[in-house]
């Protein structure tokens, strides 16, 4: 209750708030507003926006609604963002928590494999896994949260570090609970703060990754993602820019209001750090 | 004799939101040449922040708001910073608790002691070396050619303050404020430099102000002392005056908690030993593949002792001397590499990890810091239960249990609800003590279970853990560096010196007759140990009945 206040109090986590409310709601409403399927043609191609009364935002190269597929792909893009996001960090707790809680060799194993995924370009590793799987959307997604484990798993690492040698984590241990317990009940708790703020950092990462695979023509075609819509637009940028600038500038404010509220949860769970 | 610094109705205001609008209210202090002054108070009675004010060094947001702090004529206060600049070092003196932070470890000690030549003097780089020698010799520091090349890290924790002092009188300031100095240190240390302290005072006519929580080392060292209860400078006079017949009733509790070191006459125990320690060791190994590499410690080296039931072991000794490994090892939260400690006709350090874990119903920890033994993400009602729980114990009858304890243990049964951040220091201990009671264990390990809070808490936890070993027969062992506490608390006690029992006995035994070199020379360094407090019934009185006293100091 107490971070809730806290949140409520920067302006920059209301703004960042304001802004994913208002991509959460075009999410929401798509199917009312648009009921048409977004993929489908809509009319004369490449018409600019705010001409035509029936398509605000104008039409792609083939002919359809832009203002359809930025709210359908509000969809897709929230739900990788928030799949792959999942997955990652739920990987990244796991691991660093074991490698944080145990240290010694599983630790050095943990962090070696770690290490071996931060060290590729972890753009190069999706594009790999997508050329090897396929580009289904869900494969998309799911190769999303295996690239963007690593960072997670050292930050929890660290976190259970300092967390482990505490007095209470020894209490837990002298009254007869289990490792388990003691991980994922006692310290996960404590831990969590930190990751809970990268989180969002990877979740912007995962949008911007998906749109990048889609501006390659790599994600799948057959949804209304708004890096589809920009890899539509590739072709006529230099004339028709607005179908690519559209999009991207969707992807920028979402991105951005991500980032405005994890930075705001950042304040809100760490008051200290602030007030230096 | 006319006063060197004078402070004048000093007040100093807190930022809003603090627990009380002024950290000093009033303050008037005398300090004259060639005496110790010694200001004695609890955390948050605002003695450090009297250093602070005459330093200039207050945290941010506390501001002194009215009064004078007058050194030989000149108001400090209103003085700006390059002007404090000029006075700190050359005209007052600093010593702080802990040397290690105030030195800085990337340069030597005669580098730092040096910068304050540099800094206030124009001697040349030849003479300052000189000086500095001379400094080092003074504090009888061993080897000062050594130390003057060494890094901080090199030292031991008693040399570093000695470098500290060494420091703080280069520019043989009149002045000297030594701010908890020995606290951080040893008890054979902290004995060495307080003599260091009284003798360097005297040869220089320094006065020193001399900011302590101790007793015990206000008995030892002053010539005047200053009691201040949150923000109240509340007694005044000269040491001998104030130990022994004390005027005002803070001061009085205060003195009548500080336990004395004459052992009450032993209770009986048993016969029936509960917990037998035999031929126990632990030793840790630290780095490198290659053997030549490796660093061996022996924390513990064979150790046998032996708990009658119903009894209290105090295991004393110095940091390092590895009682705390030992009191680990007992609970299996470290495996010893030899030997058998048996709880009953149970060996605890033969159990597989799953038997350990069954086997804690019977032998529990209480931890020493009441701020990281208590998870913060927990109500203390669930950490109390969390134990039986554990145990196979249903959810409602654990709290139900949990609430029971808290009243036992002298807590609002009500409270359960709350987190551990709503509690002060001493009620954490006290839920830290429940929560081992829950499993209504035959032996609890205390390890230094008082020596983080306030004389006055403590003696409170201390009469606490005494009264639940009369009424539910525990059998104890207690760890503790503080031989006052020992002597009060235990039936035996077992003097540890690196990882070795040097000696053990009857604590009167022990007191009274020593037969170890060491334990003599740890008796011998009991800071005030000539001084025995005058125990006023109607403080002890005051002091028993704790809520009507003083809640806060709860």
């Amino acid at each position: 209750m107490e971070t809730v206040a806290r949140l409520a109090k920067s302006p920059a986590a209301i703004v960042g708030l304001l802004l994913l409310f208002l991509v959460v709601a075009m999410a929401l409403t798509a199917p009312l507003v648009f009921p048409r399927d977004p993929l489908g043609l809509a009319g004369r191609p490449l018409q600019w926006p705010f001409v035509n009364s029936r398509f605000w935002l104008g039409t792609d190269t083939t002919g359809r609604d832009i203002a359809a597929q930025i709210f359908h792909g509000a969809r897709i893009s929230l739900l990788i963002g928030i799949v792959a996001t999942l997955l990652a960090i739920t990987i990244g707790i796991v691991l660093g928590a074991l490698a944080g809680y145990y240290g010694g060799l599983v630790d050095d194993v943990l962090m070696r494999i770690t290490e071996a995924f931060q060290t590729l370009p972890n753009f190069l590793l999706l594009l790999v896994l997508v050329a090897v799987f396929g580009s289904d959307i869900k494969t998309v997604t799911i190769a999303i949260g295996l690239v963007s484990w690593p960072a997670s798993a050292r930050l929890t690492r660290a976190e259970f570090l300092t967390l482990r040698s505490r007095e209470f984590v020894q209490a837990s241990r002298t009254l007869g609970m289990r490792d388990v317990q003691i991980i994922f009940r006692e310290i996960l708790p404590n831990a969590l703060p930190p990751v809970i703020v990268y989180a969002s950092v990877i979740m912007a990462t995962a949008i911007l990754l998906e749109s990048a695979l889609a501006f390659l023509n790599l994600s799948d075609p057959n949804v209304p993602s708004w890096g589809n819509l920009i890899g539509t637009g590739r072709s006529v940028l230099r004339t028709q820019w607005y179908v690519s600038a559209i999009p991207g500038i969707v992807i920028l404010l979402t991105v951005l209001a991500v980032s405005l509220v994890g930075q705001g949860l950042n304040d809100a769970l760490n008051p200290r750090l602030k007030r230096r | 004799m006319s006063a060197i610094l004078t402070i004048d109705s000093l007040t100093v205001a807190l930022p809003p939101g603090a627990d009380r609008p002024r950290a000093l209210e009033n303050v008037s202090l005398e300090l004259h040449p060639n005496e110790i002054l010694c200001v004695v108070g609890e955390s948050g009675s605002g003695k450090s922040m009297t250093a602070g004010a005459i330093l200039g060094l207050l945290p941010d947001g506390v501001q002194a708001i009215a009064g004078k702090i007058l050194l030989e004529g000149q108001d400090l206060l209103t003085l700006d910073d390059a002007q404090m600049q000029q006075i700190r070092g050359a005209r007052i003196g600093m010593i702080f608790q802990e040397p290690m932070t105030a030195l800085n470890p990337l340069r030597t000690i005669g580098d730092q002691i040096g910068e304050m030549f540099e800094t206030h003097t124009t001697l040349r780089s030849s003479e300052i070396r000189a000086r500095v020698l001379d400094l080092l010799r003074d504090v009888h520091i061993p080897d000062p050619e050594a130390a003057r090349r060494a890094y901080p890290h090199e030292l031991s924790g008693g040399q570093r303050q000695r470098a500290m002092i060494a420091m703080a009188l280069a520019l043989e300031p009149r002045v000297l404020i030594a701010d908890e100095p020995t606290t951080a240190l040893d008890v054979t240390t902290q004995a060495q430099i307080l003599k260091l302290i009284r003798e360097l005072q005297q040869r220089k006519g320094t006065a020193v102000l001399f900011i302590t929580h101790d007793f015990g080392v206000v008995a030892e060292i002053a010539d005047r002392v200053a009691v201040m209860q949150k923000g109240l400078l509340v007694e005044e006079g000269p040491a001998i005056d104030v130990l022994n017949d004390p005027q005002h009733p803070y001061t009085r509790a205060l003195i009548a908690a500080v336990p004395p070191l004459v052992p009450p006459p032993p209770q009986m125990t048993g016969s029936e030993i509960i917990l037998r320690i035999e031929h126990v060791s632990k030793t840790y190994r630290k780095g490198g593949l290659l053997a030549r590499h490796r660093r061996v410690t022996h924390a513990v080296k064979d150790a046998n002792l032996v708990l009658p039931r119903g009894g209290t072991l105090g295991i004393v000794g110095e940091s390092g001397s590895g009682k705390s490994t030992l009191a680990r090892c007992m609970v299996r939260l470290l495996d010893p590499d030899q030997g058998s400690i048996r709880l009953g006709d149970t060996d605890l350090a033969s159990l597989s990890r799953k038997e350990m874990r069954a086997a804690t119903r019977r032998i529990q920890m209480v931890y020493q810091d009441p701020f990281a033994s208590l998870n913060p993400r927990r109500k203390a009602g669930e950490l109390v239960a969390q134990g039986p729980i554990i145990h196979g114990e249903t959810r409602e009858r654990a709290l139900a249990r949990a609430k029971e304890l808290f009243a036992l243990v002298g807590l609002d049964p009500d409270s359960t609800e709350r987190y551990p951040h709503e509690f002060s220091g001493g009620q954490r201990q006290r839920i830290g003590l429940a929560r081992a009671l829950a499993l209504g264990p035959e032996v609890l390990v205390a390890d230094e279970p008082v020596s983080a809070l306030d004389v006055s808490v403590q003696a409170q936890v201390l009469r606490l853990l005494a009264d639940l070993r009369k009424r539910l027969g525990l059998s104890m062992v207690f760890i503790t560096h503080d031989l006052r506490v020992a002597a009060q608390i235990c039936d035996r006690i077992a003097v540890m010196k690196d990882g070795e029992v040097v000696e053990e006995g009857l604590t009167a035994e022990v007191f009274t007759a020593p037969r170890h070199p060491y334990t003599k020379a740890l008796l011998a360094s009991v800071p005030g140990r000539d001084w025995t407090p005058p125990v006023s019934p109607d403080a002890v009185l005051a002091l028993a009945d704790t809520r009507e006293f003083a809640p806060q100091l709860l």
